[in-house]
């Protein structure tokens, strides 16, 4: 399986798309960092375009290059290979070529620029991030065998993550604002990759701010030891289960 | 000519005035033997070692000084040394575990309804109050480090409390770990000059009541609540530092009824609220800095006539708060990073005025819980609409001469 | 040796396979043919488990198809369109089927790499290469782990001749060493010096299998073309 991850990675890392996306990553962090004397400013600047454009491209190219495998996935199945191994060798390839390509586009600006825990965090986040939307997308696009709507499917899934559910969280906030829904609000929003990822780099940004409402909230759960871990298990069932599901359909599936 | 006759003089008086001296190795070893022989202007100086003598009261004007702070101890049932008279000089000792009471303020060092007593380079350690004041005049509090340990409020004491007293100087003092580090009220024509008070459990700094006094030059860090001050005028602040005082309930200045006063040139860092006006009405803020605040300010709609100039704002996340669209402040000349406007005539001043309160501010006003969202793209979104068709946000609170570069304070 | 038994499968309305059973020996070369759409490349599919059969049962050298992987080391599979990630050059392709295979390299069979003079094109990516270089590539993978049964899927659409006939003698090499090879092509033409059985399939159902002969002079014809037309008329 190591091997097959390794061609599969190989290629994507040749793909254009990914080169232009590290690029693209590269060139935004330079000129945010040199345009911003204030390197937390900097690193929120930069934290709104991770946040919008990796789930975006990290969705898209893979649905696209799923798509485009097709025929070469049929090689593989026609090989003596278990499909369970194409799968995560797709999965893993897919994954770590866009973890590669945002750690050298975002990363070596950031280490250049403002090292520190709250770069390290946006790594982490950046990769986990990656990782949720490329499992995401291996689920739409092995679901639907249309590539349109395939395509508009991984689209929905980035706007539901970055736009649709926050307005949603909003709308409740307003809805019940004379209920004590603190609780269950932060329960709701860790639900969200996207948010989480959010929420954690304000904790390390806007640390002043998050302590007047949230001393009792926030920092309480995100901050705590068992938050960071529940944040992380979060973040890490959003990886699996979207990929167990595609696994299972792929296993059954008719190519 | 008239200094050497000075120097005449007080070499007079020194003749005239006895020293005692108190210790294992001397003739007296007991501080209350010594200052029951002492007569005015005499010296009862204390040789290192600890001292359990219960309350010492100091009754007549005399110095009693500590050599290599000899430590006074409280046991945990008295008050310490309780000062009864005029020109009385309390210096160089250890004072601690005085006694702890829900009824009365006990306190390490205290000082009852009289004038021109100093309180100099003293440690107090775990006392219930630290050094009381009540009823004074003319007193100087100074150098004096004060600690204690407890951690709920109510089993603690304040460090430096002042109760009905006028034209005090505080001045030098550390005091952590106390419920409020400085606490008056009912105190009048005092300077509180570069005192530090950090780590206390409610307030660095709390007084009410107390008209014409100056803060000058002091610091406040990490208190559980930051500072408060409430229903006094002629408050007059400059060169403070309000440090990362963090919390829902925590301010770097929150100031209740203040009329009247000057804030001016301190600096606000990393605090969660940096100041926050409730009823407050022509106070002048200017030449402070605000960097990396939660909140910079938040003025609630019962302020008024509040002049708002010359400060830079730096770093917070909001840098204006308010919870109505009546704006009676006025907002000029300030330096605001997140300004986005421009200079095409070159006078440093921005050609269109600055919107302080953001949108998403006032909605978090509303709805706190709202916080969870701040900085999603939704929420980005919708601050751009409010800048291009502002229907939340007071219109009419505005810089409208926001500078161009900080200014250099 | 492939054993096909009742096998039926749908896509939505359309039975792609009607109770299909057949068996297939080794040592045969078998033409899979019939009219467009009629379950011919579905056959295949399942055969590979690329496709899962509804109802029924394939056995390919004894091993069932359903849930299981390791049959297919014994089974070239040539397929109809031959597409590969664009950015991996030849080499890597053969390198990686290769590395996944497992063979060791006494064991390859690179006849048809040589023969298709495929060494002089091994850096070039796959995204630049015409339909038929890639039909050689696929046909080259097909042969190269010497498996004992050969699926071809359309083997010569897009060959030029000179490689058809260099794949219908290795074809005919490989028949002859005992192999069982099945070819799916709708141009008879092209098989019947190939073959030695006809599959013949419409509609997802399996109208005839006979042995080539067998079918010449049941019909009386000497073309195999014809020969099926007949049989079909006859129907």
């Amino acid at each position: 399986m190591k091997k097959m991850t390794r061609y599969v990675m190989a290629d994507i890392l040749r793909n254009r798309i990914v080169i232009a996306y590290m690029l693209f990553l590269m060139v935004i962090s330079f000129s945010i960092f040199s345009l911003e004397d204030n390197t937390s400013k900097g690193l929120l600047s930069l934290l709104n375009i991770v946040l919008l454009i990796v789930p975006l491209v990290s969705l898209i190219f893979s649905t696209i290059y799923v798509y485009n495998s097709a025929e070469f996935i049929e090689l593989l199945v026609s090989q003596p290979v278990k499909r369970k191994v194409i799968w995560t060798s797709l999965f893993c390839g897919l994954a770590v070529a866009l973890c590669l390509a945002f750690i050298v586009g975002v990363g070596i600006p950031v280490l250049i620029y403002a090292p520190g825990v709250t770069g390290w965090i946006m790594m982490a986040c950046g990769c986990l991030l990656s990782a949720v939307f490329v499992s995401l997308a291996l689920w739409g696009a092995v679901k639907i065998r249309d590539k349109a709507k395939g395509i508009g499917l991984a689209i929905m899934i980035w706007l539901l993550f970055t736009l649709l559910f926050d307005g949603l969280i909003l709308w409740l906030l307003f809805q019940f604002a004379d209920y004590p829904i603190e609780n269950g609000m932060v329960a709701v929003i860790s639900l969200n990759p996207v948010d989480l990822c959010r929420i954690f780099m304000l904790l390390f940004l806007d640390m002043s701010a998050l302590m007047g409402y949230t001393g009792a909230v926030f920092k309480q759960f995100f901050g705590s030891v068992l938050g960071m871990i529940v944040s992380c298990m979060i973040m890490v069932l959003w990886v699996i289960i979207p990929f167990l599901l595609s696994l299972r359909i792929f296993n059954r599936k008719d190519l | 000519m008239r200094c050497l006759l000075l120097i005449c003089l007080l070499m007079v008086g020194t003749a005239h005035a006895h020293t005692i001296r108190v210790g294992k190795g001397q003739r007296i070893t007991s501080i209350h033997r010594a200052i029951s022989m002492a007569v005015k202007g005499d010296t009862v100086l204390v040789d290192k070692g600890t001292y359990k003598e219960g309350n010492i009261i100091v009754d007549k004007p005399i110095v009693l000084k500590g050599l290599n702070q000899p430590i006074l101890d409280g046991e945990g049932k008295h008050e310490i040394i309780s000062v009864k008279s005029p020109y009385v000089v309390i210096e160089g000792f250890l004072v601690k575990h005085s006694g702890y009471s829900s009824v009365t303020d006990i306190a390490g060092i205290k000082i009852y309804n009289t004038h021109h007593v100093t309180v100099i380079n003293n440690t107090l350690d775990n006392n219930f109050f630290g050094i009381y004041a009540q009823g004074a005049k003319h007193c100087t509090i100074t150098d004096n480090h004060l600690t204690a340990y407890s951690r709920a409020t109510e089993l603690s004491g304040n460090g430096i409390h002042c109760w009905k007293s006028d034209s005090m100087t505080i001045s030098g003092n550390r005091v952590s770990g106390h419920r409020d580090g400085i606490y008056f009220e009912f105190v009048t024509h005092s300077l509180i000059e570069k005192n530090i008070s950090a780590s206390n459990n409610r307030y660095g700094l709390h007084f009410m009541f107390s008209h014409n006094n100056t803060y000058k030059s002091n610091t406040f860090r990490k208190n559980g609540a930051g500072v408060a001050v409430m229903f006094t005028r002629n408050v007059t602040m400059l060169d403070n530092l309000f440090e990362e005082n963090w919390g829902d309930a925590a301010y770097g200045i929150l100031l209740k009824e203040i009329s009247d006063s000057r804030i001016e040139h301190n600096r606000f860092v990393n605090n969660t609220t940096a100041i926050y006006m409730e009823g407050a009405s022509r106070i002048n803020v200017s030449r402070n800095a605000f960097t990396g605040n939660g909140w910079a300010l938040k003025i609630q709609a019962s302020c008024m006539d509040n002049h708002v100039s010359n400060n830079n704002f730096t770093g917070n996340t909001f840098d204006v708060a308010t919870n109505g669209s009546l704006v009676l402040n006025v907002f000029n000349g300030n330096y605001w990073d997140k300004y986005e406007g421009y200079d095409l005539n070159r006078d440093r001043k921005g050609d269109v005025p600055y919107h302080p309160v953001s949108m998403y501010a006032m909605i978090i006003e509303r709805y706190p819980p709202s916080m969870l969202l701040f900085r999603s793209f939704m929420v980005t979104l919708l601050e751009k609409a409010e800048r291009v068709i502002p229907s939340l946000t007071p219109e009419a609170l505005k810089d409208d001469a926001p500078l161009m570069k900080p200014i250099v304070l | 040796m492939i054993t096909v038994d009742a096998v039926s499968k749908s896509f939505g309305k359309l039975k792609a396979l009607d109770n299909i059973s057949i068996t297939c020996r080794s040592g045969e070369c078998i033409a899979l043919t019939g009219p467009n759409g009629s379950g011919k490349t579905t056959l295949i599919k399942s055969i590979l488990g690329m496709i899962v059969p509804d109802s029924g049962k394939i056995l390919v050298n004894g091993e069932d198809v359903a849930g299981g992987w390791k049959y297919r080391e014994g089974i070239g599979y040539m397929p109809q369109i031959g597409r590969y990630p664009d950015n991996m050059t030849i080499g890597q392709v053969l390198d990686m089927i290769k590395d996944m295979r497992q063979t060791p390299a006494a064991r390859l069979d690179e006849e048809l790499i040589r023969a298709f003079k495929i060494p002089s094109l091994l850096h070039k990516r796959m995204g630049t290469l015409s339909g038929g270089t890639r039909q050689k590539v696929s046909a080259c993978l097909a042969f190269l782990f010497q498996p004992d049964v050969l699926i071809l899927d359309e083997p010569t659409a897009g060959l030029d001749p000179v490689s058809t006939e260099i794949l219908k003698e290795k074809i005919v090499r490989e028949t002859d060493k005992g192999k069982l090879i099945l070819i799916t092509s709708h141009v008879l033409s092209d098989l019947e010096e190939l073959v030695s059985e006809v599959i013949y399939m419409q509609d997802g159902k399996l109208c005839f299998h006979k042995q080539i002969e067998r079918l010449l002079s049941d019909t009386k014809e000497e073309r195999l073309g014809r020969a099926i037309a007949k049989v079909m008329s006859g129907i």
